[in-house]
Parts: C-alpha cells; structure tokens; sequence
C-alpha cells in the first residue's frame, strides 16, 4: 500500500513509517551532498548555526544535472548515502527527522535516527530523469558557489521512495536481501 | 598518411559525451526488460519498471539517464598511418569533454584535486586510453562513469595458489559486499592477470564489451557464466531490495601475468553502464 506523507515530516509522522513502506512524497525538501554536509557541520561547529531550520525537514542526497532552458531541474537522482554518514548524526541531532539517498549507512547513523525518531528512505538510484519530473520548483538557499552541491530547496510531488531503514533501527536492505540469498 | 583535423574529433567526442548519457544502449535496456520478466521480488520488479521508464525518458527528452554523468572515460585506438593535424590529440579530446559536457547540460562532477576539492567547471580532464593499432581510422569510445558505482570497485593481489576458484570468491565477495551502494543491477567488468594497473584497465575495458556476450577462452567463458549465477543469488536484487536481478552481466578480460602473481580487478557499473563510440 502507498503511503501518501507531506512535509514537514514531524516525529509522530516519521515514528509511524515501517521499513518496507512504498511512500509518495509530496512538499519542500532540502538538498546536500558531500561539499554541503562539510560546510554546514564544520560550520556549525563553529557558529552553532545551520544555513536554514533542520526542524522536521527532510534532506535530500543529490547533486543534480543542470537544467535546460525552460527546465526546472535536470536528472536529480540520489547520490550514494554513505559519504554523507560522518556528518549526519550531526544533522540529525539539531533536528533534521529524514534523509533520501541510496546505499547502506553506518550503526552511529542509524543510532542517530532511533534516539531522534528519523527515517532513511531510498529513492531509486539512476532515475535521475524521472525522479526530475516530480520536482516541480528548485531554488538555491545556500553555498552557491558549490554548483550542483549547493542547498537547493525543491518542491516535490508524488516523489516515488521506500523507507529504507525506519526510526526504530528497522532495515529493509538487511531483511530482503536474507529473503532471496541462496547458498 | 590520412590527415585528421583536431576540430572533427573535438566535435565527434562532444556528441559521444551527449549520446551516451542520455541514450541508454540497447543490450542494457534489453537485460533490464528481460529481467522483468524474472525478478521474484514485487518491489523489484517495480524498480526495474522505473529503471526502463527513467530510460524512456531520458531518450525522449535527451536528457542524462543519470545525474551523475561521471567522469569522462575514452579509449582511443588510433591507426597509425594517420596524422593528426591542426593541434594536439590529448587537446581536442579534452575540447570535445568541455563542449560535450557544457551544451548537452551534463553535470560536471570533476574537481582539479583529490584534496582540494575545487570543481573545474567543464568536467575535463578526462581519462584517455590510447592505442596503437594498424590502418588509417580512428575509433573514439567515450564511457561516462559515475562514482556510485566506481567507489565499489576493488583489486585483489592473489597468490597464484589462490587458482581461479580463490579468484571467484574474491570477485563474487566484491559485489557482495557492494550491496545497494553501486545501484544494482550491476555490470560487472573483470581483469585477470598482467599487473596491479593492467587488472584494472581491462576491467574498466570489460565494461565496453555488450551484456551476453562472452570470451572466446572458454574457461573464462565458464567463469562468466558462474559468476553471473552466484552473483544473482546473493540476494541483493534492484537497488539492494532484495531480489534476484543483482547483476545483468558479467565480462571477463585476460592478460599474461608474471610466475609470481595473480591481480583480479573487479570495476563494478550500475544499470547506466554506458559508453558510444565513432570511427573517424
């Protein structure tokens, strides 16, 4: 069954999720990757400041291809999650409830998550031009400069992603793939 | 002497660029098709669905099939009775990167230094493979590869008493252990033999040959074929949901190597394994 969530994704929305449900996203949601992680939590170390709320917001992985004219973003597909897995503890304490991306992350990431009510979903690695079609508005909302790994804020509608891993350590990668290993 | 002028190579390496990130090759797209139609997993099966739709798009749109347009891989194989004229070959493969990577709207995801991470804006350098080969014409095959894929690659230095049964489970633990990072279904490209940059090169080589195809060396030909089983029931299956289609093929290439070694590289590549190519 598919779950419609809208954001922003509070904790009571973000406990109720279950590794293995199919959601359609519909809302605002942040962009950042490797570049964006390093200055915003080397920043805040420094400042004890974030370029925007983390509160309740979802943070998506993605580094996406340029737009064409007339385009309001090119293939936005998920980067691979793991290089992101020193920071986001981080970003999770001070108030971030999900991240979108690919790939396994660490124990310390997922201990983050239960003590802070978070979810990982995935979303569909490779499908950056239909993943495109979903996001409707994207603005830059922090470190220009990075290019394609600035903060953007995306609007999205109908994003198509499955919790990966849910607020209570639960991990579907794990428990499918026991399912149909052989030998 | 046949005479080739840099500017048609910078032109044709511009369009390659743009070809291959936003057209998916056929045998990919096939292998994706065909596993449709025997992935066991109803959430897989509904990624390979999105996988072949994403590709639909990207063909109709001409946009990247990826947002990571990877870095530019090239292999040239130059006959050499030609003369290249009006500049630098090195030059003008690099011209054709900037130009291909700028008008087409590909990411450029290439920064000047492993450490200082400053993006050089226009995705070059890219990385060139040259050889020489007999005739007048000048083959250009550009391979755009994405990181995802390209951090879950590993070499393995074996001890010839390892025998290929050692190097299987070396090869089959690489993609084990890549899980859902490298976007499965993966291609896998194998090296065997010559030495550590050798392994690797033919690995990355074994990339270009179509999914289905095999050696002509029919022990590695077995090879490719059990690999290609014990990988697909590891269980992984499309983006590391769980499933069957783990891997849509497996190429092996070979090298002599020395009495003393047996180097195994495994390049691992996503369901985007792409590359175009042109003769000149």
């Amino acid at each position: 069954m598919k779950i419609e969530l809208t954001t922003p994704l509070t904790k009571e929305k973000a406990a109720e999720l279950k590794a293995g449900d199919i959601v359609s996203l519909t809302g605002t949601i942040y962009t950042g990757r490797d570049a964006a992680h390093k200055r915003m939590v080397e920043g805040f170390e420094k400042t004890g400041k974030f370029p925007f709320d983390l509160k309740d917001q979802i943070i998506y992985y993605v580094g996406p291809a340029p737009a064409k004219p007339g385009q309001v973003t090119g293939s936005a597909g998920p980067t691979t999650s793991g290089r992101m897995d020193a920071y986001a503890p981080t970003v999770l304490d001070n108030g971030s409830t999900g991240m979108i991306g690919k790939g396994a992350r660490t124990k310390e990431v997922i201990e983050a998550m239960k003590r802070n009510k978070a979810v990982y979903f995935g979303a569909t690695g490779g499908a950056g031009a239909l993943i495109a079609g979903h996001i409707k508005k994207s603005e830059v909302v922090a470190y220009e400069d990075l290019g394609t790994e600035a903060i953007h804020r995306f609007y999205v509608e109908d994003l198509p992603l499955v919790v990966i891993i849910d607020s209570k350590g639960n991990n579907l990668y794990e428990t499918e793939k026991a399912k149909y290993r052989k030998n | 002497m046949r005479e080739i002028n840099v500017s048609e190579i910078t032109n044709a390496v511009a369009k390659l660029c743009i070809d291959a990130n936003c057209k998916l090759n056929s045998d990919v797209y096939n292998a994706l098709e065909n596993a449709k139609k025997t992935e066991e997993s109803e959430i897989g099966k509904e990624i390979l669905c999105q996988l072949t739709e994403n590709a639909d798009i990207a063909k109709n749109e001409n946009m990247p099939i990826c947002q990571d347009t990877g870095m530019a891989v090239i292999f040239v194989e130059l006959g050499q009775e030609v003369h290249i004229s009006g500049g630098k070959l090195t030059d003008a493969i690099n011209e054709g990167v900037r130009k291909g990577y700028t008008e087409g709207y590909l990411r450029k995801s290439v920064v000047k230094d492993p450490f200082i991470r400053e993006n050089t804006k226009d995705n070059t350098p890219a990385i060139i493979h040259y050889d020489i080969v007999e005739g007048d014409k000048l083959k250009i095959t550009v391979a755009p590869k994405g990181f995802g894929s390209e951090n879950m690659s590993q070499i393995f230095m074996l001890k010839p008493s390892a025998g290929i049964e050692g190097a299987k489970d070396a090869i089959v633990r690489a993609v084990d252990e890549a899980g859902p990072n490298p976007c499965p279904p993966m291609v896998v490209g194998v090296g065997v033999g010559g030495n550590f940059e050798m392994s690797a090169y033919l690995a990355k080589k074994a990339l270009l040959r179509p999914i289905g195809s095999h050696s002509d060396k029919p022990h590695l030909r077995e090879m490719e074929e059990e690999l290609l089983e014990r990988m697909n029931n590891l269980g992984i299956g499309p983006q590391g949901l769980g499933g069957r289609t783990t891997v849509l093929g497996v190429n092996v290439e070979s090298y002599p190597t020395h009495i003393a070694g047996m180097p195994i590289a495994v390049n691992i590549s996503c369901h985007v394994t792409r590359h175009a190519e042109v003769i000149l």
